[in-house]
């Protein structure tokens, strides 16, 4: 009977990590062309993920998580292409480093590999560094400092292309011709293993499904660990879980830090990825873009953490464009120009500004609750007596 | 200069308790004020139009900083929206002054070539719409988004209040679209001190901010310090619970405040609109992020605070702008906004809303 139910506890997630696995080829069969932006959302899914330690597990609203996004996706900039000219540096990288006259070309290029972990260790620093100083603070300062911090990271991107005479991110140009990632000792006829390329996307798409799966791990084993348990003790009751001996800073600061891990590895994939990074990438809208996606799902859920992340980046792009098209045809049918010309994936974050309020006013735990954080949600309204029918959550 | 002088009054009071964090503070804050001397020793016209360019722009941002620093008193959210509604203002303003409204034309533009009478009808009228409509538009969406999460944990209204806030930037987007739009110069540019001096620039725009500005602060202190509802709205703010009790209407006295902030944020949407003489629909989020550094600078839930903190912010904005680069003014404002709240939560004047009890944790 127990092995039973460890079968039926295993049998969704093995089913999903199949359908995960055989995806693209179906795509490929079918000829649907839907893996690039599979890939996308991946990313996404990853960074929400990220968020969802912080704000799901620890409960600290990040409104900057972008800010780690982008300095991943920089790592992978400095390290992985000829940004520096100054220097000639390369390290077991997939690209080829010497151009066609035999000369080294200019720059640093490092294994993507290496890289991936540099990101992951350099956001996770600056979330130190963020961290630190703020995480005193009471939760909704909190959320306007990373808010700030959200805003002065992309802005410092932005203009850092003379920091006293030194350019540090090429300002609003950013970042071009981003090395691919690869494994270059792989025999000739995994070539298009040897160096990632934009004809084939099923290495691409391998390797952010792998880190997926390794940020879910991550998630789960950080869930059910000491570290796990006492967020949910600072999320429920700061005074509480400091009189129980929890270091209140120290716990933040590990949620924040490894939240920021995982927003830094998605930003360095991204930039290999998408081999162009520039500021204008890294606005608030999508730091707002991710928190909807861990609200929308249901904060502290992993599966609606994925959920959420697969709709909303649906919606955008699918869902958006087709109504879009809608639109157009009854304004054309119509006669009416302002139907015709509707712009309609332009408001979408008119939506997702409506759906935070709506999630947060009619099931603020989400699509797929955490029961324990579903239970802190609606605490508050058992303390009004106005609201009769009002059942005990549970 | 007042900042030198608030921060040295508090660290002459503790000096002997303060921490080493706030001694490397005023030690910043010092060195700053010495390099801003020196540079205003070099060329003292040019800093001192640079000031009071500085304190202008503050006015405006005061105003929409008593919006966020009224609602936090009284209800402790961040009314993130608040930005957004300024951004309206400006729209409404306008919307006003085109005379035009969904295609209808009321009356022919006013614009700068209208006759004088008619320019200042219709800078009052815009002023007033905008007050009128700011206010109802913020009452509103106190009553459908945050009124029913009033028990609710704090960041989930404050997740309401970022959503409200994209909401308000959409509706904007889509009324006036996504380009920056010119409003009509109707307020003169020319140098209101001409007639004396060439190397003072103060202009007439500068002139009518101040003029409008102090008329509307003291309105709305005699409101809340003679008033029966102001009384009121002071009760809430200490303890909702005990107000209630008195036979305060907790219910209205919030929305009166809500109302308060709308209006403020109104007049300094048409007045921020007539002095930079464009406007665009996501203006609101920047000039809502000065605000709320300039009452958090201030003393969150202090009304006196958020003014100070508003010219303060106008003014490092000016210099900023003057004396580092223009597009280095957004990341100053901001690190002020990380330092204030890392190193002195409180602010420079206090905090009231925790000083009256209203400040414990709910998470």
């Amino acid at each position: 009977m127990r092995g039973d139910a460890r079968l039926n506890k295993l049998a969704l997630p093995v089913g999903l990590i199949l359908l995960a696995l055989v995806f693209p080829f179906v795509d490929d069969a079918l000829g649907t062309n839907l893996t690039f932006s599979a890939i996308v959302v991946a990313v996404f899914v990853m960074l929400a993920l990220g968020l969802n330690i912080v704000v799901g597990f620890a409960g600290l609203l990040d409104l900057g998580f972008v800010a780690f996004y982008a300095l991943g996706a920089y790592v992978v900039g400095w390290l992985a292409s000829s940004h520096f000219q100054q220097v000639s540096f390369s390290f077991l990288s997939a690209a080829n480093t010497t151009t066609v006259s035999g000369v080294e070309k200019p720059g640093i290029h490092i294994s993507f590999w290496i890289i991936l972990i540099l990101a992951g260790a350099f956001a996770a620093l600056c979330g130190v560094i963020i961290g630190a100083p703020t995480l005193r603070l009471r939760g909704d300062y909190l959320a306007i400092v990373t808010l700030g911090f959200g805003e002065i990271i992309p802005q410092f991107f932005e203009n850092g292309n003379n920091i006293f005479g030194f350019n540090l991110t090429n300002g609003v140009v950013g970042i071009k011709a981003i090395d691919s990632p690869g494994f270059p000792f792989l025999p000739d006829a995994l070539d298009d293993w040897q160096r990632f390329t934009t004809s084939n996307l099923n290495p691409w798409y391998f390797t952010i499904l792998a880190l997926v799966l390794i940020t879910i791990f991550v998630n789960i084993r950080l869930r059910d660990s000491r570290l796990g348990r006492a967020w949910i003790a600072v999320r429920e009751d700061e005074t509480a879980a400091a009189a129980m001996g929890i270091n209140l800073v120290t716990t933040k600061l590990w949620a924040y830090a490894l939240g920021a891990v995982f927003g830094g590895l998605a930003g360095a994939f991204y930039g290999a990825f998408i081999k162009s990074i520039f500021p204008t990438s890294f606005s608030f809208n999508v730091s707002i873009l991710i928190l909807c996606m861990v609200i929308l799902g249901g904060m502290g859920n992993i599966y609606g953490v994925i959920l959420g992340a697969i709709v909303l980046q649906g919606i955008n792009f699918y869902l958006l464009p087709q109504v879009n098209e809608w639109v157009h045809a009854i304004g054309d049918a119509t006669g009416s120009a302002l139907l015709a010309e509707a712009d309609i994936p332009r408001y979408n974050f008119f939506l997702f500004g409506l759906l935070l309020v709506i999630m947060m006013l009619l099931r603020p735990e989400g699509i797929i609750p955490n029961r324990q954080r579903a239970e802190e949600l609606h605490g508050g309204e058992e303390e009004d007596a106005s609201v009769p029918e009002v059942s005990r959550a549970g | 200069m007042s900042m030198v002088e608030a921060k040295q009054g508090g660290l002459l009071d503790s000096v002997r308790s303060s921490s080493w964090q706030s001694r490397i503070a005023v030690a910043v804050v010092a060195v700053l004020v010495v390099v801003l001397l020196f540079q205003a020793a070099q060329d003292p016209a040019q800093f001192v139009s640079q000031l009071l360019v500085g304190i202008t722009n503050g006015a405006i941002i005061a105003l929409i900083a008593l919006g966020y620093t009224l609602v936090y008193g009284i209800v402790e959210l961040i009314n993130f929206a608040h930005g957004d509604n300024f951004m309206l203002g400006s729209f409404v303003g306008l919307t006003v002054l085109s005379g035009t409204f969904l295609g209808l034309g009321f009356f022919a533009p006013i614009g700068g070539d209208s006759g004088a009478a008619l320019q200042i009808v219709g800078v009052v009228f815009a002023l007033v719409a905008a007050m009128a409509i700011c206010g109802l538009i913020n009452v509103g969406i106190e009553r459908i988004a945050y009124k029913p999460l009033r028990n609710a944990p704090r960041l989930a209204v404050l997740i309401t209040a970022i959503g409200m806030s994209f909401i308000l930037q959409n509706i904007g987007l889509v009324w006036k679209g996504a380009s920056q739009i010119p409003f009509p110069s109707l307020i003169p540019d020319g140098n209101a001190l001409g007639a004396f001096t060439d190397a003072l620039v103060y202009r007439w725009k500068d002139l009518f901010i101040i003029l409008v500005t102090i008329p509307l602060l003291l309105a709305l202190s005699y409101f809340v310090q003679r008033t029966k509802q102001g009384k009121a709205m002071r009760a809430v703010a200490q303890d909702k619970e005990a107000a209630a009790m008195m036979g305060i209407n907790v219910d209205r006295t919030i929305a009166v405040t809500f109302l308060l902030g709308g209006i403020l944020a109104g007049a300094a949407g048409v007045m921020f609109g007539l002095f930079n003489g464009t406007t665009v629909f996501n203006v609101g989020f920047r000039q809502g992020l000065f605000a709320f550094t300039a009452a958090v600078l201030g003393g969150i839930g202090n009304l006196t605070g958020a003014v100070v903190g508003g010219i303060l912010i106008g003014v490092i904005g000016a210099m900023s702008d003057q004396y580092v680069g223009v597009r280095w003014t957004e990341i100053m404002i901001f690190t002020v906004l990380i330092l204030v709240l890392v190193f002195r939560p409180q602010g420079l004047l206090g905090d009231r809303s925790s000083v009256q009890g209203g400040g414990g944790e709910r998470t």
